[in-house]
């Protein structure tokens, strides 16, 4: 990949604004997505994109440092937490992956219901976020050599 | 721990395996470690499981507790558990190899959780109930296929690969499509489900033609003749370790979903398509033999080999008569051992001569005599001669084959078990009798412990496979029974409902 023109000003001005809405966006679509449409695949392609757009406007090293971990770290952890949610209800006897909810009284929010499903969906969010940039990290590091 | 706990054993500790090898991509050490640890877990498992099924009987899970037909089953009838035991032995046998054969570079471009991922999706696909489960876990095993195949990026493997890739990309969606089409007829996806469903749908010619896509999409996977392309094209050219793995099991579960499919949702007794299947059957043993007497590269010759093998377990359900099924369970059970192990034993023959090719190979009988015998014993076994595993496997079929009257077919067999002695005794006298084409150093390191150790094991199994024939029978006898009355399964899956 070239490096951004320093005089890319529009991308650089609109993507520091979008940025944070994208990362937000993606944490939304994960929340809700047990009921509604969303969920951990489109939320974790959504967060990729956001991290994505980092990259163009500064450049691989930047969107590297931005997320502080590789990338492959965050396959293998979203994995290993989306097995654990499986597990968990093998813990207390029930059949492997039965969804197991906790309610709770948040101060602000209310009436909280929280489970391994939503476990499940951040192993996914994880790998598929790890997954995209792991791919986009190399395709462009190829490029610049 | 119950069975009903137990079955979900063999999809767990591949997947966290792999998943913990990617977390720890860093150390190439843990990875080791981990996969030692995890195939030697999943062995563990995969005998309990076959113990518990032929102590209690067929075993099923309903994930998250959702109820069969509407949830996902997870199901190990006899079938089921003996194939995953097979992967098992050959996944353990894989690992310690690879422990010992390979080079730094695939082991720090993610080898190891590949593998695994490999594994558990062939454990998968061993064990699912549901038809479209059984494609995700084909999906599974073949994304890491394809990675495992190009892992080290040089020509020939990204030209095997491509052809690889495409044609199991057409399988995929043919698959895909017949899935849909089955959906679209019966409105269930459970295989149990499907078999009570399909069974009020006896006239109905899109029966035959979604039974003809299973075929054809299955068919190849497995590399029956006239779809086998892809597998001489691609299975020489990765690490041999990984050309092991690919041949002992990849295309055995094409063969397993033939089995399963043609046996519980469109039992083949009447059906029409028995005589395409019993062609198949002979042209692929033929095919399959008459191209490995054209090869003379070690990995092309075995590559050729497992295609006229499938050849026989294609023949076993085809008859699909008691002893024609007994025979085929018992072909695969000793197919998978041996030929993983000729894939190994060829890898040896390169570290000792430095080429897969025979004509620059010879004189390694004199080098190394050991290496003649773990050659020799599933060579012979591969070919048919008592008291190896393939002997009684054969003579199973081959009787069934009498029994059944279809004397075309037992005859391609017997020449083919001829011309694959020919094959082998070929090997033999270019590898191992043949003086040295030159004295020169071979520019490889030769064999270490931890290649041999996994050679050895293998050849001790066919042997006792050999002479320990009888539970072998008898538990190939229990397994065909299953499979040839699919009530028991359907009960075990659907319970009491209507």
């Amino acid at each position: 990949m070239k490096p951004v023109p320093e005089h890319s000003l529009i991308l650089r001005v609109t993507g520091l604004f979008i940025l944070p809405l994208l990362i937000l966006f993606s944490l939304f679509l994960l929340l809700r997505g047990h009921n509604e449409p969303g969920g951990g695949f489109i939320a974790g392609l959504v967060a990729a994109s956001a991290v994505a757009l980092h990259m163009f406007f500064t450049s691989v090293e930047a969107a590297r440092r931005m997320i502080a971990v590789d990338p492959r770290d965050l396959i293998g952890w979203g994995l290993l937490i989306a097995i654990a949610s499986g597990l968990a209800p093998i813990l207390s006897g029930r059949p492997f992956m039965e969804a197991r909810w906790i309610e709770m009284t948040v101060p602000a929010f209310g009436l909280v219901k929280a489970g391994t499903p939503l476990l499940f969906d951040l192993g996914v969010y994880l790998v598929v976020t790890g997954t995209v940039l792991a791919i986009l990290f190399s395709l462009a590091e190829d490029d610049v050599q | 721990m119950s069975t009903n706990t137990l079955i979900v054993l063999p999809l767990l500790i591949p997947l966290l395996a792999a998943a913990l090898c990617l977390a720890s991509w860093r150390s190439v050490l843990a990875q080791r470690l981990i996969s030692l640890v995890a195939v030697l877990g999943l062995l563990a498992a995969a005998v309990a499981l076959v113990h518990g099924i032929w102590q209690d009987g067929i075993a099923v899970l309903h994930l998250g507790n959702w109820k069969a037909p509407y949830g996902i089953v997870v199901v190990a009838d006899l079938l089921g558990a003996i194939m995953v035991l097979l992967a098992a032995i050959t996944a353990t046998a894989i690992a310690l190899y690879s422990l010992g054969s390979l080079e730094r570079a695939p082991e720090q471009f993610g080898y190891y959780p590949l593998m695994h991922l490999l594994i558990a999706g062939v454990c998968g696909a061993f064990l699912t109930g549901d038809i479209f489960n059984l494609y995700v876990w084909f999906e599974v095993m073949l994304v890491a296929s394809f990675a495992l195949l190009i892992l080290g990026g040089e020509r020939a493997q990204m030209e095997g690969a491509i052809k690889y890739v495409t044609l199991n990309l057409v399988s995929s969606a043919l698959f895909l499509a017949a899935i849909g089409l089955l959906y679209g007829l019966t409105g269930t996806l459970n295989m149990a489900d499907l078999a009570v469903k399909l069974a009020d749908h006896q006239d109905n010619p899109m029966v035959e033609v979604v039974a003809g896509l299973f075929l054809v999409a299955f068919g190849i996977k497995a590399g029956v003749f006239p779809l086998f392309f892809w597998l001489p094209a691609s299975y020489h050219t990765p690490r041999i370790a990984v050309s092991s793995l690919f041949a002992g099991l990849l295309t055995k579960v094409g063969v397993y979903a033939l089995f399963r499919t043609f046996s519980l949702m469109f039992p083949l007794d009447e059906f029409v398509l028995r005589p395409v299947l019993l062609a198949m059957a002979g042209a692929t043993m033929l095919v399959g033999v008459l191209g490995a007497a054209a090869q003379f590269e070690f990995r092309r010759i075995l590559s050729f080999h497992i295609i006229s093998q499938i050849g026989y377990m294609v023949m076993a359900l085809a008859l699909f008569t008691p002893l024609a099924l007994i025979g085929g369970i018992f072909y695969i059970i000793h197919h998978i051992i041996v030929k993983s192990n000729l894939f190994l034993v060829a890898g040896l023959t390169y570290r000792l001569g430095g080429s897969y090719e025979l004509k620059a190979l010879g004189g390694l009988y004199k080098r190394a005599p050991w290496l003649a015998v773990v050659f020799l014993i599933p060579a012979f076994s591969l070919a048919g001669l008592p008291p190896l595993s393939g002997f009684f496997g054969k003579f199973i079929l081959i009787r069934a084959g009498v029994d059944a009257g279809s004397w075309a077919l037992v005859t391609v067999a017997l020449i083919v078990g001829l011309l694959t002695l020919y094959s082998m005794t070929k090997i033999w006298a270019e590898v191992f009798w043949k003086p040295a084409p030159s004295e020169a150093d071979p520019g490889v390191p030769p064999p270490g412990s931890l290649m041999i150790l996994p050679v050895a094991m293998l050849c001790v199994l066919t042997v006792a496979i050999g002479i320990g024939a009888e539970p072998v029978y008898r538990l190939s006898e229990r397994t065909a029974a299953q499979l040839l009355d699919p009530s028991g399964y359907i009960n075990a899956v659907l319970g009491d409902q209507p």
